[in-house]
């Protein structure tokens, strides 16, 4: 045989599974996210009053391919005075930062994306945290003020949550006793409960990190609209835009699913160890049965004829779903259960994180540059810090002094609460203080803002 | 922009950077140019640049006769056109020395109090908006329909209404008018209670507007500001207690006013504002006057050589209209005092020293309105 095939026949034997999963996160990833925003602008709508998208296929359910067709055929401008080689180079790197992330996640015991790193979780986190770069330099490549400052509004935030975000993990972490993301859910079913009961602390300071790591709202100040146009984006359009976009959401993909596998119990469903509750088993089955029956119920009561066919069609498809979820009941497939029902509870997961989200999003105003820094490193910060040392006495606890580990979890979570009450308090006192001391305005306006 | 002898080095030494927002921008509510001089996010002081939407309109007026000019001032302040209309309406009839029928005046009262609330509301999602709150725009935007079908009912437009005429009203109010309104302000107090939920105790709410852009009464008063702004800061005028004109002196409302002129307590003021003008219309609609709608006007309106000055409280500030006659069909010149340009005067005093997300959460609590800014 040639030799040089011989290579590339090795080469595709020992590594066929990260390629093929490359390939299927380039391909359905942009898909996801595309339906995300679509699910975005469609609950936005619900929680608004209004309809949303509605014209592209029934309920809109086109709408992001003709986005994305739309993006693609778009005149691509590159500023005159950009540093087009970077300007090219940022977006591609803030996408690949969050795909290549996706790599490292379990969506299930069977469903891993790419291959179980010893150092998983590191790996994630410390992948995604690279798409900062992507920001910054699209920031610095467009030489324009808008840009620049929503750059250095995105480094200083992401530096910051990003310690919060990590310190957090790490009390996680001490429970799990590994990286490994197969081994961490496994802790958690073998101690038969989610993380998140037994540092809730740390599961709320990792949410509200995550939403400034990802740029949401109300921590969305590096893009925020009404102050910097769109921030480090303002100068990008069609598809380096969409590569940006796309970047931002397979990123909050990433950190939901960090959340899911760390506090909510990754593919487990409730209650795993507990055999009374297996009747749970059946419930991804009756979930989207139920879905289907309520489309059918639905369909008499649409008014167009093509509505009425796609109830039934969404109807059909869940009917199709939920047998092959309820096959894993029947005795000789279940085999097919850990991956099957695996699957759909970490969806689940991540779905419901994504969605507090969207509502957060939609229910909050932003905060200001200088609030964010203050509630990053005077309360944030500290009560991570705080809270890794408490999680680490409490393991001291359980494992030298024979403790119980909910007891000991308890007292430290409870000493915990109480540092964030205090750390509330000397804010609030800081705060008055500021405010009473001095106001802001700086001296008498003594210049004629009509001199031109 | 001047540069000052005594300018203060910048906190990290580097240079002060100029940042032009707008015309073309998110949150100037139109077509405001602000030259933000900036050291890191803080503002050092502004520049206001405007005119980009000056059409001329006092020029206008002196090629038109009285009648012809009355729907050009409903172009001004866009979102409260009927305000407009019944400011210029009351300036011609000073002039002219007539008066229009009690009936008129209560209907006038009761169309220029829901044009408030429908600016007022705008105000509100738009500045909510610009603090990053999306939806309370959308809620907003409800209530004002609701508004604008009642005037679109009334004289078949909705935003350049040109609800009155000089001396009167051109339209009787329809069948159902009373009704319609009586079921909008019934169903306004629950809407209300909506946005005080999603706004008025949110901490970041708090946060945004607290202490920001602070005006005292004695800088409101030297630069002119009337309105919710002046009343923000602790001064009780309102020209519809002062000096009152259409049918505002038959009911009993309150006038808001807040103590530290900051935006959070801008805010409350409009909010409360809001409801007050709620109860006018109530009270209004109970006892509408029978009679004629339109007072002894002629078709040509020439009223005697003169001047005259009058002015309304606009739900943005006192407006004005000063009116010079040289007793033709045509005024001589008509001179608009506008309070969105003069409220706009406190921005750079509001902005110093602040941070640029700040800047936009001023140009939001101003309320101003570019068409009439510039004319």
């Amino acid at each position: 045989m040639n030799p040089a095939l011989h290579d590339v026949l090795a080469f595709l034997q020992a590594w066929w599974v990260e390629l093929v999963s490359g390939v299927v996160i380039v391909g359905v990833v942009p898909l996801v996210a595309g339906y995300l925003v679509l699910m975005e602008r469609k609950l936005m709508a619900d929680m608004q009053a209004r309809l949303g998208p509605m014209r592209v296929g029934p309920h809109g359910l086109l709408q992001p391919i003709a986005d994305a067709v739309k993006l693609l055929i778009k005149e691509d401008i590159i500023p005159d005075n950009a540093d087009k080689m970077v300007f090219w180079m940022a977006p591609v790197v803030s996408m690949t930062a969050a795909l290549t992330a996706m790599g490292g996640i379990a969506f299930g015991p069977s469903f891993l994306v790419a291959r179980d790193i010893n150092v998983g979780l590191l790996f994630v986190i410390g992948v995604s945290s690279l798409g900062l770069l992507g920001i910054v330099l699209g920031g610095w490549a467009s030489n324009s003020h808008y840009s620049i400052m929503g750059a250095l509004r995105s480094t200083a935030q992401l530096v910051s949550y990003e310690t919060a975000a990590g310190l957090a993990l790490v009390s996680g972490l001490l429970l799990a006793g590994t990286l490994r993301i197969r081994d961490i859910v496994y802790a958690q079913e073998q101690s038969g409960v989610w993380f998140v009961f037994l540092v809730p602390v740390a599961f709320f300071i990792y949410v509200v990190a995550s939403i400034a790591e990802t740029n949401r709202a109300p921590f969305d100040l590096p893009e925020a609209e009404s102050e910097l146009v769109a921030g480090y984006m303002t100068e990008y359009s069609g598809f380096r835009w969409a590569l940006y976009f796309l970047g931002e959401y397979a990123n909050m993909i990433v950190v939901g699913a960090v959340a899911t596998t760390l506090f909510l119990g990754g593919w487990l469903r409730p209650f795993p160890n507990v055999h009374w509750m297996n009747w749970l088993d059946a419930l991804p089955a009756l979930f989207t049965a139920a879905v289907g029956a309520y489309c059918v119920f639905r369909a008499g009561k649409q008014p167009a004829r093509v509505q009425v066919w796609f109830m039934w069609a969404v109807a059909l498809a869940c009917f199709v779903v939920a047998l092959i979820l309820a096959a894993p009941l029947y005795g000789p497939l279940s085999f097919l259960k850990l991956g099957l029902h695996g699957a759909f509870w970490f969806l689940l997961k991540i779905s419901a994180y994504i969605y507090l989200f969207m509502w957060l999003r939609f229910t909050l105003p932003r905060y200001r540059f200088d609030q964010l820094m203050h509630l990053g490193w005077y309360i944030l910060i500290p009560l991570a810090i705080v809270n890794v040392l408490a999680a680490g006495v409490a393991m001291i606890l359980e494992m030298e002094y024979g403790w119980n580990r909910w007891l000991a979890l308890v007292v430290t979570t409870l000493f915990t609460l109480g540092v964030a009450l205090f750390l509330l308090r000397l804010n609030d006192k800081r705060e008055a203080e500021a405010s009473s001391a001095a106001p802001p305005s700086e001296e008498p306006s003594t210049e004629d803002s009509y001199a031109g | 922009m001047r540069d000052d002898a005594a300018q203060k080095e910048t906190l990290l030494g580097a240079d002060e950077l100029v940042l032009n927002m707008g015309p073309q921008h998110p949150s100037t509510h139109g077509v405001l140019r602000v030259k933000l001089k900036l050291d890191g996010e803080r503002v050092r002081g502004t520049e206001c640049v405007i005119g980009y939407l000056h059409r001329g309109v006092e020029k206008i007026a002196e090629n038109r006769t009285y009648q012809q000019f009355a729907p050009y001032v409903d172009r001004m302040d866009y979102v409260a056109a009927v305000s407009n209309g019944l400011g210029y309406c009351e300036a011609v009839e000073k002039l002219l020395n007539v008066e229009a029928p009690p009936r008129a005046k209560v209907i006038r009262t009761i169309m220029t109090e829901l044009q408030r609330i429908a600016s007022h509301l705008i105000w509100l999602g738009t500045h909510a908006l610009d603090i990053g709150a999306l939806t309370p725009l959308f809620y907003c935007l409800r209530e004002r329909e609701e508004i604008l079908k009642i005037f679109e009912k009334y004289c078949g437009a909705r935003l350049t209404t040109h609800a009155f005429r000089i001396g009167g009203l051109q339209y009787e109010a329809y069948d159902s008018f009373e009704k319609d309104v009586e079921r909008f302000c019934k169903d306004f107090e629950r809407r209300i209670q909506e946005y005080v939920d999603l706004l008025t105790g949110n901490s970041i709410w708090i946060g945004r507007t607290r202490n920001v852009g602070v005006l005292s009464a004695e800088d409101c008063i030297a630069l002119g500001a009337s309105g919710p702004v002046l009343r923000a800061s602790g001064v009780k005028w309102d020209l519809r207690k002062a000096q009152p004109y259409a049918a505002y002196d038959l009911y009993k409302f309150e006038i808001p006013v807040g103590t530290n002129g900051d935006t959070y307590d801008r805010y409350m003021v409009r909010m409360e504002e809001m409801r007050q003008s709620r109860l006018i219309c109530l009270q209004a609609i109970e006892n509408i006057p029978a009679g004629p709608i339109l007072g002894k006007v002629g078709k040509v309106l020439k009223p005697p050589a003169g001047e005259i000055y009058h002015s309304i409280e606009a739900p943005k500030g006192i407006l004005g209209y000063y009116i010079v006659s040289d007793g033709t069909t045509q005024p001589y010149r008509v001179r608009i005092r506008p309070p969105s340009f003069i409220n706009l005067q406190a921005l750079d005093k509001m902005a110093r020293g602040h941070l640029v997300a700040d800047v936009v959460a001023i140009i939001g609590t101003l309320d101003i309105v570019l068409g009439e800014v510039d004319r």
